[in-house]
């Protein structure tokens, strides 16, 4: 079973993401390095790493734990 | 070493592992041990969104504009984080109405409109066969480089035969694996394991084909990824092509892919077979919404390597999509390439297999069966087994689909880019979006609606961006593009109403997502739904609130007879036994049939021609109103009704278990102060018999022994005036505690120094001490303590501190240490005795009233010969303390070993006034 703070925790996590991955939170890392090469990319595989994270860890635990409540 | 031989061997190889693994499946799933019942099998499927799309065309996007292509990923990210919304809602509902496809599941919202799921069949047909053609000409190409490399691919179709292109026979195996795996049952509903298992693998072999071309590349050919960095850092033409510049239209165009490609994942055709109809448990669900985001954040952590790595070290005119190719073939390898090649060829087939069988169930269901139905040739009342007919047509069908596909491929294939053909396609399922989206959502969305409302879209779509694409290939006058029709410069395609600088995606996107919506509320909002629709409406709103079963409330009435000749036409005799086992087989052919029969019928006929036309027929042999629509909206209601009642009982009756908790509570309490104030007066009466007895039993005697001698006289009348003082002091102090407890006490507080007061308080009880025997030593540690406080009150205080630690001294040597000093902010004055100490348990039990008559009695106070207390005195102390805003309690003795009462003032602010410090200072009564 589903608790209602699941739900709570789910939606909170979907907006994270969504500031996450646009503007204006890329802007900042979109700077070249000593070298020349934008930061972006990277920023964006370790933001999508930690949301993967966290919905796993969301997924696994959070929705059967606190089941029947 | 790529011989064409080989390479054909291996590829049409790898196609016959596929038939060998879905059969594998089938027959697994027949012995009821099925393959694909995990949640790992269910995202590996939904991995069919990675495409010859994503295993070649990522890398040309990435080497042309940058991060961008990471948008295509991201947004399916975004959808399956809400997948236990969207998703397990959308499953829930297809499972109770057996939703075949996603025509089928927009018809059955809108009040199962034949129309409507028509309108998506076709949207989806013209939309998505670019795609499929994509596909097939993903592995003309890959195959033409692999062979022909160094040279350019440089294959022209037109040139050749169409028998000398290998993805015409990959396109025909592909047509004989669908319809073996594809078309098993009739119905659609049922999953296709076989396949589903099939496409599970190709998701692995992709997967691990692009890591080792990724891994070769960055390891092998590159020292390490430092190494490549570094190397494409000091080449300045690279730049800027990872930042946010590259990507066309900028943070728009980024803002645009990403929901272009969350829309998208959701109503691609391909997508809804997998995410949906192909669903074995809702369970799978949660697990899938992260580990398909995980493999899609796998298979693209070298694209950006493999991409740098090409402008690096390929020529400039090679082209990007063939990166993954070229890098390899390039270091000379003959292995490496031939998996890559195979790679490409299961992204491509596994998407061809499934958006053809989802295509091939929507035009069969709702473009040719619809059509059928009505044609004269096949009237409902001819006799005749019609089920092997529809899966004549669907199999017809996906001949006509991939054989659509094809032609495409071969004849205009060759003027789009991969990634152009890919996101045009997806521009067209996002027309699916507000009708599915807001159907599962509001209530209210209308048949006319959404009709409209895709019609506006599609039609946004076509102008924004198909045509333009063909201007662009060369088979319009392009004029139009950059003037506009008829010279009117607000319509062109590309800038709509003037809005330019967007990428063509974002903007079309814009233009026909608000078309479609605007149009879909809006006509909603003013058109009524017939009552399927209401019926409809509510069943995929409330899907996740309500445990409603698809309830059967049949009102009409048809025979036994008629309801078996009509699904033995489309179903055959098998399915018809198993509809009808409930019915016993006696029964007369023309008796009426239950009602649930005649709904478990409706379903199954959804399942194979979709629900629009089961409805159909169903109604053709029901008479009278078929669905008892009113009795379905009221059920409904009850029941939504009676969810909300339930939850305000719930919620009512825990607020009445907290208020009856409370009042227990404050009923346990008004007892325990009953029997306090019991207690309270039984000790006080007691107490002030004792004097009062006294002074009663000498006055009797002086009256009534007139002849008493003169000291003897005396000394009774000193007994009485004795017993009275310390009557009366007794009565001053039950005042005193009255008052404390009521918070009527009224102290005078004032600045004063508590060292002077406690040297005063000391001389006036040293006399007596000393009378008793009592050592009293005195340790007064700083010059001066300010404090706030009641100067006779305080000295009452230290006094009766002063006077109990004399009482409870040891026997022998009796002795008292009091001390002051200054703790932090406040001042401690502590009084020892040498006595026997109080228990860690009696601690606070010698704040009680009375207590001390308890424990120590009158036997304590006679042995030694010393005035007994009241047992007031510290509660009374206690009280007064906790007024001046400090504190009172009892410690072990650190010097003397005995008990410690420590009273604890805070320090007077300096230049405060007096009344405002106390306010501060004043603590609430004990009780």
């Amino acid at each position: 079973m589903k608790t209602p703070r699941f739900g709570e925790r789910l939606v909170a996590l979907i907006v994270l993401a969504a500031l996450l991955f646009s503007p204006p939170l890329i802007l900042p890392f979109d700077r070249t390095a000593n070298g020349g090469l934008s930061w972006l990319p990277l920023y964006l595989f370790l933001a999508w790493g930690i949301v993967i994270a966290l919905a796993a860890w969301l997924m696994e635990h959070g929705y059967d734990d606190q089941g029947g409540a | 070493m790529r011989t064409d031989p080989l390479v054909l061997g291996v590829a049409f190889g790898y196609l016959a592992l596929l038939f060998v693994i879905a059969a594998w499946g089938d027959r697994r799933a027949e012995q009821g041990r099925s393959v694909i019942g995990s949640p790992t099998v269910y995202t590996l499927s939904i991995a069919v969104y990675c495409t010859a799309w994503t295993f070649y065309g990522s890398v040309g996007r990435a080497a042309e504009y940058g991060p961008s292509f990471l948008m295509i990923y991201l947004g399916p990210t975004l959808a399956m984080l809400a997948s236990p919304f969207v998703i397990r809602k959308m499953v829930r509902i297809a499972r109770a109405q057996r939703i075949t496809s996603i025509a089928d599941f927009i018809s059955a919202r809108y009040g199962k409109s034949g129309s409507l799921g028509a309108l998506v069949a076709l949207i989806a047909l013209i939309g998505i066969t670019p795609y499929i053609a994509l596909q097939l000409k993903a592995i003309t190409l890959s195959h033409a480089v692999l062979m022909n490399y160094p040279e350019p691919p440089g294959l022209r179709l037109v040139e050749e035969g169409f028998w000398a292109d290998k993805s015409f026979w990959v396109a025909l195996v592909l047509a004989v694996f669908i319809i073996l795996f594809g078309t098993r049952y009739l119905d659609a509903s049922e999953r296709h394991e076989g396949m589903v298992a099939a496409i599970a693998f190709e998701s692995l072999v992709k997967l691990f084909a692009f890591l080792a071309v990724g891994i070769f590349t960055v390891f092998v050919m590159f020292n390490g990824p430092g190494d490549l960095f570094a190397r494409a850092a000091s080449h300045p033409e690279l730049n800027d092509a990872l930042s946010l510049e590259a990507v066309p239209g900028g943070g728009i165009g980024w803002v645009g892919t990403l929901v272009l490609a969350f829309l998208a994942f959701l109503t691609l055709p391909r997508q809804f077979q997998v995410l949906v109809v192909e669903n074995v448990d809702e369970r799978h669900i949660k697990r899938a919404s992260w580990l398909f985001p995980l493999y899609l954040l796998v298979i693209n952590l070298f694209v950006i390597p493999i991409a740098l790595a090409g402008v690096l070290l390929g020529d400039p005119g090679g082209d990007p999509d063939s990166f993954v190719l070229t890098l390899p073939l390039s270091a000379g390898l003959d292995d490496l390439p031939l998996l890559v090649f195979i790679g490409g060829l299961s992204a491509a087939t596994g998407m061809v297999i499934v958006e053809t069988i989802a295509l091939s169930t929507m035009v069969s269901n709702h473009l040719v069966m619809p059509l059928l139905l009505r044609s004269p040739h096949l009237h409902l009342g001819s006799r005749g087994n019609l089920s092997g007919w529809l899966l004549g047509i669907r199999r017809v069908a996906i001949v006509m689909i991939l054989l659509l596909g094809y032609l495409y491929h071969a004849l205009i294939g060759d003027s789009y880019s991969l990634v152009t053909i890919g996101l045009v396609s997806f521009a067209a399922a996002t027309q699916f979006a507000p009708a599915l989206l807001l159907g599962l959502y509001w209530r209210g969305a209308t048949r006319l609606g959404a009709t409209l409302g895709l019609l506006a879209g599609f039609a946004v779509w076509i102008y924004t961006l198909l045509l333009p694409g063909f201007a662009q290939s060369g088979w319009l006058d392009d004029t139009f593009l950059q003037h506009g029709p008829f010279g009117l410069a607000w319509l062109r395609p590309y800038a709509l109403f003037g809005l330019e600088g967007w990428d063509i995606y974002s903007h079309s996107l814009l233009w026909s997502q608000l078309a479609n919506a605007g149009t879909l509320i809006g006509v909603s909002l003013f058109t009524q739904q017939n009552r399927l629709e209401q019926t409809q409406a509510a069943l995929f709103t409330g899907a996740l609130h309500t445990s409603l079963v698809y309830t059967p409330l049949w009102q009409g009435q048809t025979t036994r007879g008629e309801l078996e000749a009509l699904l033995n036409r489309y179903l055959g005799a098998p399915a018809t036994e198993r509809i009808l086992t409930g019915l016993a087989q006696q029964t007369s052919d023309d008796q009426a049939v239950p009602p649930e029969v005649i709904a478990r019928a409706e379903r199954a006929l959804a399942g194979a021609l979709g629900s629009a036309s089961a409805r159909v027929l169903i109604n053709s042999v029901v008479r009278g109103e078929a669905l008892d629509l009113e009795a379905v909206l009221s059920i409904l209601d009850t029941t939504s009704q009676t969810l909300e009642y339930n939850r305000q009982l719930e919620q009512k009756s825990r607020e009445l278990a907290k208020v009856g908790e409370e009042l227990r509570s404050a009923n346990e309490r008004l007892r325990e102060l009953d029997r306090l104030k019991d207690e309270f007066v039984a000790m006080v009466s007691h107490e002030l018999r004792t004097p009062l007895t006294s002074i009663r039993a000498f006055a009797e005697i002086l009256r009534d022994n007139h002849d008493l001698p003169d000291d003897k006289r005396r000394h009774f009348l000193d007994v009485v005036v004795l017993e009275s003082q310390r009557l009366s002091r007794l009565i001053e102090e039950i005042l005193d505690l009255a008052r404390l407890e009521s918070g009527r006490l009224t102290l005078h507080p004032q600045r004063l120094d508590l060292a002077a007061l406690v040297r005063q308080s000391v001389d006036a009880v040293h006399r007596v001490q000393e009378e008793r025997g009592v050592m009293l030593e005195v340790a007064i540690d700083t010059d001066e303590a300010p404090v706030i406080g009641d100067p006779d009150r305080l000295e009452q205080v230290i006094i009766n501190l002063l006077d109990n630690a004399g009482k409870f001294a040891a026997d022998e040597n009796p002795h008292v240490l009091l001390r002051l000093e200054r703790h932090k902010q406040h001042y401690r004055l502590s009084v020892e005795d040498n006595g026997h100490g109080i228990g860690e348990d009696e601690r606070e039990r010698v704040f009680e009233k009375f207590h001390q008559i308890q424990q120590y009695g009158a036997g304590s106070g006679q042995v030694r010969g010393r005035p007994r207390g009241s047992g007031l005195g510290l509660p009374i102390s206690r009280g007064i303390v906790a007024h001046l805003g400090g504190r009172l309690w009892v410690e072990n003795a650190s010097t003397l070993g005995g008990a410690c009462l420590v009273m604890e003032l805070p320090m007077a602010p300096a230049g405060i006034e007096v009344q405002e410090a106390v306010k501060k200072n004043k603590a609430p009564p004990e009780r």
